[in-house]
């Protein structure tokens, strides 16, 4: 009974370690509690030297209204100037298009899972195919769009091709995290809503899509800001500019990580590997900043009720 | 995803087993009344429901009529239904078109696909296997798991039970963003800053292990080798296996963690007999998802590993270069200048995109089969809870 | 209630992004090289087209064509140029299927046909709606053995010695063959280090037709993209120079550039003349001075001659040539690719080169392309 009242509070404490225990439970429970702060700190370790390395190398050019306002027109890896706008625009037009196209089919696809297939064969099948989609690495769904897109169709390589590859990345991730979302609102309210008479379409996208906004949302910002990283598809589905080029159906785009790939090549110049580490820690910052705005979503539109 | 009060677990069945009273409800609203489409007169039922406004008088105009909404109905399952079907279209078709573009190339390879390490694709006499691509992406990949999960766990248990929260809310938010910093960029630093300080590691090991091939170190101070990109590797997974880790820790049930100490326990053993069982199953499964991110890692592999040439005998070593499926494909895609090369490259990426899809169905395998968190809805498994602890 | 939720919350996201997005009104910068004593702009920009021209191919032209890019905008600025240096083979291959408007490649193209398929002349013709695409040298990249010992200034191979160190027969940096071609030096005992392109790449090709021109029965293998010697896969030039650059005791090839900027040690080459051969824009300029046209009338092709013995004369050089349609174009690509190439060939362009560790084409050979380019139409 004592241990009860002597714990309960302390599970943060440590003086509850070494209360009556027989030497070698203690010392199992100290050396436990060294190794996983032991393992915390080796994980830190490298997790901030690259943190810093990006922010104390990139940080400066960031500060610099060029930075977010030109391009790198005329800028040659030895001359300091220009900005990353070619190269963010071409990595939110990219990232737009592939939500244009991504979230409706996953959202309406984890609807399928969720309200209409559960159970059957063919939402197995389904689930199964999504399971696959997750599994495709990134350069295979680049070498996929190339086969269909310049292989077969014989269109150019544009910022297009590059959304439709990355489309084949999002989709998994932003369709399952929007299956659990559904999966999670209570059937009491889908039953409320039929029993009103609501018929069930209505019932999904009233009730039951709604509920689960904030999570979906969620699951679609998070979706974006795995693509928006990805380097392989471009490098194979698009060619690097460093004009503005805002059409992405036409012509060399820029993209923040080709942007990193081409300066990387002359690291030992000081203006491009400045670039280098500017553009990460732009992108970064990108990601972070859609972060944000998914929590905020998810803070703005998430029903209480459980 | 995670719910603010990590103790009650998700009422999720994960398993359509669990799924029993709903769909007879939906058979009602559903059949209830198929001869009534002729009162699909209201021109509000077909736009998507932006009018908020008439939205009470709407069901009761509903309450009146009858189940009405059947054009509605009709259109949104095949929307739903279609978006279903457009997935597994879309699956179809990624791996119809890379199977017909890789067969023409396997068909004239001269040697084992499978089993051959030459690699020269195109010509009038290609030969191509896979067979040292293959082991360098799998001991690669092990090896940072080896790395990285103990260490995540490590991590995850000392953000959710030993640190305290004005500590742990910031760190784990920091490991979240790691996750964003693009692949290229661990790429880099790997290469510049890391790879660097790996070499005396990398000697030390090897003269302590030396004597096992695995671990015998060739001439010269390369550090583009296996061992390091498994390091970057291990790095770059972590914030992914901590952040899913993290979660499933967080969801011991409170009762679980209380019994353990009201028995007594130290705070290790409630973790090592309420924690860990709790959250073995999702823990690897976050190991798989994890090694399925390494597995088809391109870029920063591209950057840091070193090449083996083709006159040297084949090395295992850990030590030695390698290369591993999606660095080889990203490396030549610029030279994709025949369809037989082109054919042969895809073939490699269809052997990764297999062993990948493997490592994830058993991922959701090991979580279908164990997940307590799904498998423990409060209403209808109370008997089952205590026995599985 | 829950439309306008769903309404609020999406227009509040959308409204999020677009501000992301188009905070800023984006432009290009003001051209840095105005502000500088550069000699732009007062020539050739006689009547300068507008659109937007893209190139693909050799990395090894990297450097230099967006040097001239910039330097051409100055006087051009309503021209938009795209350079995508993803390598010769790749430039080809996108030349010929017309997704971009010329190409550049370490090699000329191949007239005999290869894999029972079309040769990549022939394709090439095709392109061009049935007219011949041109070869025009325009870059000159020597290639550097670049190599990292300590307290090693300088350091003399020769092409047997330098094709017995790629091929793996000579090992350590104390070898008697090494150790001959440097008297008075001492030499580590430390085990060389290789480094190779991973990719493939015309400056593999390259340097193995130099070792295999030079150093005889040294090499073994065929010249290739692909490298058949010894040593670590590096990827691209930048990884290999890294690579050199990290690594006591190592070696490479690399372009001339990547060298310097990495500062590393570049090895002086005996040619067989008598007196090693320092690398130079002067020393590589005469090796392709001694080079004799491959082709007839306006293809420009080269052959090299690796295994000169000319004295001064730095043999391992690597022509980078744009390939570009002589008729074929529609009106406004003809003129916008003209108008680039004229540049890129004259003065002006060339004398960008220089200091960027490219040699510049000789006067005779500059002025056969500008008369080339000048049929284009």
């Amino acid at each position: 009974m004592t241990a009860i009242v002597e714990n309960k509070p302390a599970y943060d404490g440590k003086e509850l370690d070494l209360s009556g225990k027989s030497g070698a439970r203690a010392f199992k429970n100290v050396l436990a509690t060294v190794l996983i702060v032991a393992a915390f700190v080796i994980a830190l370790i490298p997790l901030i030297w690259i943190l810093w390395t990006v922010v104390s190398k990139g940080y400066h050019l960031l500060l610099s209204a060029d930075w977010w306002s030109q391009s790198q027109r005329g800028v040659t890896v030895r001359r300091e100037g220009g900005g990353a706008y070619h190269a963010i625009m071409g990595t939110l037009i990219m990232a737009l298009i592939t939500a244009v196209i991504a979230v409706p089919i996953a959202v309406l696809g984890a609807v399928y899972l969720v309200e209409y297939g559960k159970g059957t064969k063919a939402a197995r099948a389904v689930s199964f195919m999504v399971d696959i989609l997750t599994g495709v690495p990134s350069i295979v769904a680049a070498l996929f769009i190339y086969a269909v897109w310049i292989t077969i169709f014989g269109f150019n390589r544009v910022g297009f091709a590059v959304s439709l590859a990355l489309v084949l990345l999002m989709l998994p991730v932003v369709l399952r995290s929007t299956e659990e979302m559904l999966k999670l609102v209570p059937d009491e309210l889908r039953e409320a809503s039929y029993a009103l008479g609501v018929p069930k379409w209505k019932t999904i996208l009233k009730v039951v899509v709604p509920t689960a906004f904030g999570g979906i949302v969620t699951g679609v910002m998070l979706g974006l800001a795995r693509v928006m990283g990805e380097t392989a598809p471009l490098l194979i589905l698009v060619g690097y500019s460093k004009n503005i080029n805002l059409n992405p159906f036409d012509g060399f785009m820029g993209a923040l990580p080709t942007m990193i790939n081409q300066d990387r090549t002359e690291l030992a110049l000081q203006p491009a590997a400045d670039r280098v580490w500017s553009a990460a820690l732009t992108l970064i910052l990108l990601v972070l900043a859609l972060n944000l705005l998914a929590r905020l979503v998810a803070r703005f539109s998430t029903i209480k009720s459980k | 995803m995670s719910s603010p009060d990590g103790t009650e677990p998700p009422d999720r069945p994960a398993e359509p087993a669990a799924s029993g009273g709903e769909p007879r409800i939906e058979d009602v609203v559903d059949t209830t009344g198929p001869a009534a489409v002729h009162f699909e007169t209201l021109t509000d039922e077909n736009d998507d429901g932006r009018p908020a406004a008439p939205e009470p008088e709407e069901s009761k105009k509903k309450l009146d009529l009858g189940p009405v909404g059947h054009l509605g109905d009709r259109l949104f399952s095949g929307l739903a239904h279609g978006s279903g079907g457009l997935v597994v279209v879309i699956v179809a078709f990624v791996g119809i078109f890379l199977l017909a573009l890789a067969i023409p190339s396997l068909a004239d390879n001269n040697t084992s696909f499978l089993f051959s390490r030459v690699w020269e694709p195109g010509g009038s006499d290609p030969k191509f296997g896979i067979a040292a691509l293959f082991y360098t992406t799998i001991i690669s990949s092990i090896i940072a798991m080896l790395i990285a999960v103990p260490i995540a766990i490590g991590v995850a248990l000392f953000v959710t039970y030993y640190a305290p929260r004005r500590i742990a809310t910031p760190v784990a938010h920091a490991v979240d963003l790691l996750a964003a910093v693009p692949s290229i960029v661990y790429g880099l630093w790997g290469l510049l800053f890391f790879a660097p300080i790996l070499l005396p590691v990398i000697n030390g090991l090897s003269a302590a292990l030396g004597w096992i091939p695995l671990f015998e170190k060739p001439i010269g101070d390369n550090v583009g080798v296996i061992f390091t990109i498994s390091v970057v590797l291990a790095i770059m997974i972590l914030p992914v296996v901590t952040a899913i880790s993290r979660e499933i820790f967080a969801q011991t049930p409170i009762a679980h963690r209380e019994g353990a100490l009201a028995l007594g326990s130290t705070k290790w053993e409630m973790i090592r007999m309420a924690v860990l069982p709790y959250g073995r199953s999702g823990v690897t499964s976050a190991a798989m998802l994890g090694l399925g991110r390494a597995l088809g890692e391109t870029v920063a592999v591209m950057i840091i590993l070193t090449v083996p040439n083709g006159n040297d005998p084949w090395n295992s070593s850990i030590f030695a270069g390698g290369e591993t499926f999606a660095s080889k494909i990203a490396n030549n895609a610029a030279e994709f200048d025949t369809p037989e090369k082109t054919g042969a490259f895809i073939a490699a990426g269809l052997v990764l995109f297999v062993v990948t899809f493997l490592v994830n169905s058993a991922a959701r395998l090991i979580v279908a089969r164990s997940a307590p968190g799904a498998k423990r809805p409060r209403r209808n498994r109370r008997a089952t809870e205590g026995a599985s602890v | 209630m829950f439309v306008n939720r769903l309404v609020r919350v999406g227009s509040v996201a959308v409204a999020s992004l677009g501000v992301l997005a188009l905070s800023a009104c984006g432009s290009d910068p003001e051209p840095s090289g105005s502000s500088s004593p550069s000699t732009g702009s007062s020539s050739t920009g006689a009547e300068c087209p507008q659109g937007t021209l893209n190139a693909e191919g050799s990395s090894a032209q990297k450097n230099a064509i967006e040097e001239v890019i910039s330097k051409y905008n100055e006087s051009c600025d309503k021209v938009t140029v795209n350079y995508n240096p993803t390598g010769s083979g790749a430039g080809i291959k996108q030349f010929n299927n017309g997704q971009v408007d010329f190409a550049g490649s370490d090699s000329a193209l191949k007239t005999e046909a290869k894999d029972g398929g079309e040769s990549e002349a022939a394709q090439a013709a095709k392109r061009c709606a049935t007219n011949p695409a041109l070869n025009l040298p325009m870059v000159i990249g020597p290639v550097a053995i670049a190599y990292n010992v300590d307290g090693l200034p300088k350091l003399v191979l020769d092409g047997a010695t330098a094709a017995q160190i790629f091929q793996g027969t000579v090992k350590t940096w104390n070898d008697p063959a090494i150790a001959k071609l440097n008297a008075g030096v001492t030499l580590p005992s430390a085990p060389i280090s290789v480094f190779f392109r991973s990719d493939e790449s015309g400056t593999t090709e390259n340097f193995t037709k130099y070792l295999k021109a030079a150093g005889g029965a040294a090499w073994k293998g065929e010249p290739a993209k692909k490298w058949t010697g010894t040593g670590a896969g590096k990827e691209k030039s930048a990884g290999v120079a890294e690579g050199v650059k990290s690594t006591k005791n190592s070696i490479t090839y690399v372009e001339w550039s990547y060298a310097v900027d990495n500062k590393l040690g570049v090895a002086q080459i005996d040619n067989g003349s008598g007196a090693p051969v320092e690398l130079t824009a002067e020393t590589a300029g005469k090796a392709l001075a001694a080079a004799k046209p491959a082709g007839t009338g306006s293809d420009l092709s080269m052959k090299l001659d690796y295994a000169t013995k000319e004295a001064g004369a730095y043999p391992i050089i690597l022509v980078t040539y744009e390939i570009a349609c002589s008729k074929g174009l529609p009106a406004e690509k003809t003129a916008l690719v003209k108008s680039f190439l004229t540049y890129f060939a004259g003065k002006d362009g060339q004398g960008a080169l220089t200091e960027l560790n490219y040699a510049p084409l000789p006067e005779e050979i500059r002025t056969k392309v500008d008369a080339a380019i000048q049929t284009i139409s």
